[in-house]
């Protein structure tokens, strides 16, 4: 029998990204807040710049929570699904952004206008077949206070391209007009990002320095980056990567109502008769809890999103939480981040130093960024040329056919190549496809015994055409910078777990087809909100960790407002 | 990353590579004492050995060996041996040996890679039994042509029938992704001994900061290596999460 414990007004599930986010703006509203979390506080003094305990033994993330729970995948209904490989996710106050990239983007209008865009543009017959897409039930205007204010309390750096529709070319000159200028100026460059840059310029194209939540300089009394190679999986050891471990989470802290409560396991949000969620069980070191509460969100990444969902059944919700409408798991899909370009160059790029989130964007070729009057498919890709090396994968690359993998001749090879080669990073649209989505794994099992999520999907037509076209772009860039080889990976087949997984809860006024509505609350169980990439319906070709905490303060933020007739 | 399409090396190419070979990865592997202690007075400057030492609890590398943490003596030998020809000691400097990359193997198999200890055991002895079976010596004690030409088989799978169990090509590529984990990894685990992985590939060494003025001596090839493993920085010693539990050796190809 779960020991009951005492009532709060809201509880949060995961403390990762969007959930330390929206514990801020609750607390400050004087709101009473438990965020329960799977894995414990880390520190700086966690986070040594050191390659095989980040990058090759997956640590931190292999000694936590989700480790036993990566999800199996399938490319379609009719194939074999397998686990393989680690989460992407990892356990942690602060969730994956303790070692992400920290990109920092918003999205572009058109993403939150994806039908009636292309419609009015190219006509109804371009949007995919089979492909489940609807516009967002608000457009990006909506969205930009928030936005505003996330890059100011966690703290973006960057440079604007458009203030209240004044364009920069400093800047990017594609993004929506936004009201004021990043916190912070951008990351500095190195000798070969500003000679990317140049080239992109002499293509004609509109370079720009990529924005990211990482200090370019002291930000509320923590240290600017200190650029030492390590921030890729790894975590910051001055406190410069503005995870909510050390922004908003302290600072809803300090307000006196937030309790966080580590290493709590969550197995299931429970409802009563009339379908309320009346609070959460979770599990610590074996013991059950019941933590009751007005409010619960969910935070958990979207495959936990859904996967608590589909747990958590009772007699309101046969076939799980919100679900009636059997939409829960439906227009899932993953950013397509295969289908790489890569570079081999005939001098050192200087780039042992640096981070993934320094360096130079082309935005010229991404979302409705250009005329597609002439082509086969929608949406497109952001460009990003960074500096990241670290010496075991150095060592460890790739030869380009130009020597063998070990031995004398090898040896000679990469003491001369090492720092040669480059690769970019492609981030591209994807959309929801009526035969892609998430379930439970009829067979795999986490290591309490509950059923692992499930993924059947698969990159499509439209996908497969924005990679090819993106990579052509991307390899005319490398070329003109002088690549003497260049190397393309193959376009998409399966989608794997990743850490850039949209839908399952999808936002939308249509309680049909959504699971959640205009505000993040469920349309089935009005005190029960989402947040989180899942609650996304599109991707646009930028990382989603910004527009899933603006939407994350979005709904706390009416929650709070709303507190009475949501909580009652 | 690059998808390559391998071009499938001759025989010839690696072989030609063995010819290339400087004096001491000549000397023979076989009196394992002996030629250690003459490689060592070679690369490592006492300065550097003693630190080295100090950071590692290492026993003196005067004796004829090292403790060994996991693997038996004809394991390491065998394993010592492969390391050596997969990056060799030549004109261009020390290689895995110099590195002690089967020291950073032989630790790693006790720990984070235990899981790894039972690919090690049955395909070093299979190594060693396909070495006697097709050169008629144990692998460390056959020639640097005949140890490159024996792992040729190894790489392309053609040792596999009857001797290794499962595909030969697994095992090799194991142990090579190890040896540059060994090579060129942070000394702390016990490999890259006096940074000479590091310094091959020109990588100027872990930084807990670098400054705008680094970058710029880098890019003039002007920036000191740094020869510190990060654990030299004290903070790091004093980590909340207890380092070297048992993971898996993947890579996740997912970006932010």
């Amino acid at each position: 029998m779960a020991t009951r414990l005492k009532d709060t007004d809201v509880v949060v599930i995961g403390l990762g990204a969007v959930g330390g986010v929206a514990v801020l703006p609750l607390a400050q509203a004087g709101i009473s807040v438990i965020g329960l979390e799977a894995g414990t506080w880390l520190t700086r003094r966690d986070f040594a710049p050191d390659e095989i305990r980040f990058n090759l033994r997956d640590w931190p993330m292999a000694v936590h929570k989700a480790d036993g729970e990566v999800p199996s995948s399938r490319a379609n209904a009719s194939a074999q699904a397998f686990r393989g490989g680690s989460h992407p996710m990892m356990n942690g106050v602060g969730g994956t952004a303790l070692h992400y990239w920290a990109q920092s983007w918003r999205l572009n209008p058109w993403d939150f206008k994806v039908v009636s865009e292309t419609t009015r543009r190219y006509g109804a017959s371009r949007i995919p077949k089979g492909s489940t897409v609807e516009d967002w039930p608000f457009g990006y205007d909506e969205l930009e206070p928030y936005y505003d204010k996330v890059e100011y309390e966690v703290g973006v750096s960057g440079k604007a391209g458009n203030i209240k529709g004044k364009i920069d070319p400093r800047g990017n000159v594609f993004e929506a007009p936004r009201q004021r200028e990043y916190p912070m100026p951008p990351l500095r460059g190195t000798a070969f990002i500003d000679k990317m840059s140049d080239v992109a310029r002499s293509n004609g194209w509109h370079p720009f320095p990529g924005p990211a939540a990482i200090n370019s300089r002291s930000y509320q009394n923590r240290s600017g980056c200190m650029y030492h190679g390590f921030c890729n999986k790894g975590g910051c050891h001055v406190d410069a990567k503005n995870s909510p471990h050390v922004t908003t989470i302290p600072r809803a802290q300090a307000t006196g109502r937030l309790q966080v409560v580590t290493r709590a396991h969550v197995t299931t949000v429970e409802v009563d008769g009339e379908g309320r969620a009346t609070g959460v069980n979770y599990l610590t070191d074996g013991m059950e809890y019941f933590q009751p509460a007005k409010v619960v969100l969910l935070a958990s990444h979207t495959y936990e999103n859904i996967r608590l969902l589909l747990l958590s059944k009772s007699k309101a919700f046969p076939n799980g939480l919100s679900n009636n409408h059997g939409q829960v798991g439906r227009h899932y899909f993953s950013h397509h981040q295969g289908g790489g370009v890569s570079a081999l160059f005939p001098f050192d790029l200087k780039s042992w130093y640096g981070l993934p989130a320094q360096g130079v964007a082309v935005d010229d070729f991404a979302d409705d960024n250009f005329d597609h009057a002439g082509l086969d498919f929608i949406g497109g890709g952001n460009l990003w040329v960074m500096s990241d090396r670290r010496p075991i994968a150095a060592a460890g690359g790739s030869t380009w056919n130009r020597a063998p993998t070990w031995g004398s001749q090898w040896k000679a090879w990469i003491k001369e190549n090492a720092d040669r080669s480059h690769g970019s990073y492609l981030q591209k649209t994807t959309l929801p496809y009526e035969d892609n989505y998430v379930d439970l794994d009829p067979v795999a099992k986490d290591p309490l015994g509950f059923p692992v999520a499930r993924l059947t999907a698969e990159f499509k037509d439209n996908e497969r055409k924005v990679a090819t076209y993106i990579q052509d772009k991307m390899e005319q860039w490398y070329r003109a910078a002088g690549a003497i080889d260049v190397s393309r990976g193959g376009v998409g087949g399966a989608m794997g777990p990743s850490t850039h997984a949209y839908g399952g809860t999808r936002m939308g006024d249509n309680r049909e087809t959504n699971v959640v509505n205009r505000w993040g609350l469920s349309h089935e169980t009005p005190n029960l909100g989402v947040l989180g990439g899942s609650v996304m319906g599109t991707s646009g070709a930028h990382n989603p960790t910004l527009t899933a905490q603006a939407l994350a303060w979005r709904t706390a933020e009416y929650v709070a407002k709303n507190w009475k007739a949501i909580s009652t | 990353m690059a998808e390559d399409q391998p071009r499938i090396f001759t025989r010839r190419d690696l072989l030609r590579g063995a010819g290339a070979l400087g004096v001491a990865a000549a000397a023979p592997t076989g009196v394992l004492g002996a030629a250690r202690d003459a490689d060592h007075s070679a690369h490592d400057a006492p300065a550097a050995l003693d630190a080295d030492q100090a950071r590692t609890g290492a026993r003196p590398a005067r004796e004829a060996r090292e403790t060994l943490e996991t693997l038996t003596a004809a394991e390491a030998d065998t394993l010592e041996a492969m390391c050596a020809r997969l990056i060799p000691t030549d004109a261009n400097g020390p290689g895995a040996k110099e590195a002690r990359a089967a020291r950073y193997i032989d630790r790693a198999l006790g720990g984070a890679l235990a899981g790894q200890r039972e690919a090690y055991r049955t395909g070093l002895s299979a190594l060693d039994r396909y070495a006697r079976a097709s050169r008629g010596k144990a692998f460390h004690e056959l020639s640097p042509t005949d140890q490159d030409s024996a792992l040729i088989d190894v790489e392309s799978g053609s040792a596999t029938p009857g001797i290794f169990a499962g595909s030969s090509v697994t095992f090799f590529n194991l142990v090579r992704t190890h040896t540059l984990q060994g090579t060129f990894g942070d000394p702390f685990y016990g490999g890259n001994a006096d940074f000479v992985g590091w310094d091959l590939i020109g990588y100027p060494g872990v930084r807990t900061m670098v400054t705008a003025a680094d970058q710029q001596q880098l890019e003039k090839n002007a920036l000191k290596p740094n020869h510190r493993s990060a654990y030299d920085t004290e903070m790091f010693n004093k980590a909340t999460v207890q380092l070297d539990l048992p993971a898996r050796a993947k890579e996740v190809a997912n970006g932010d």
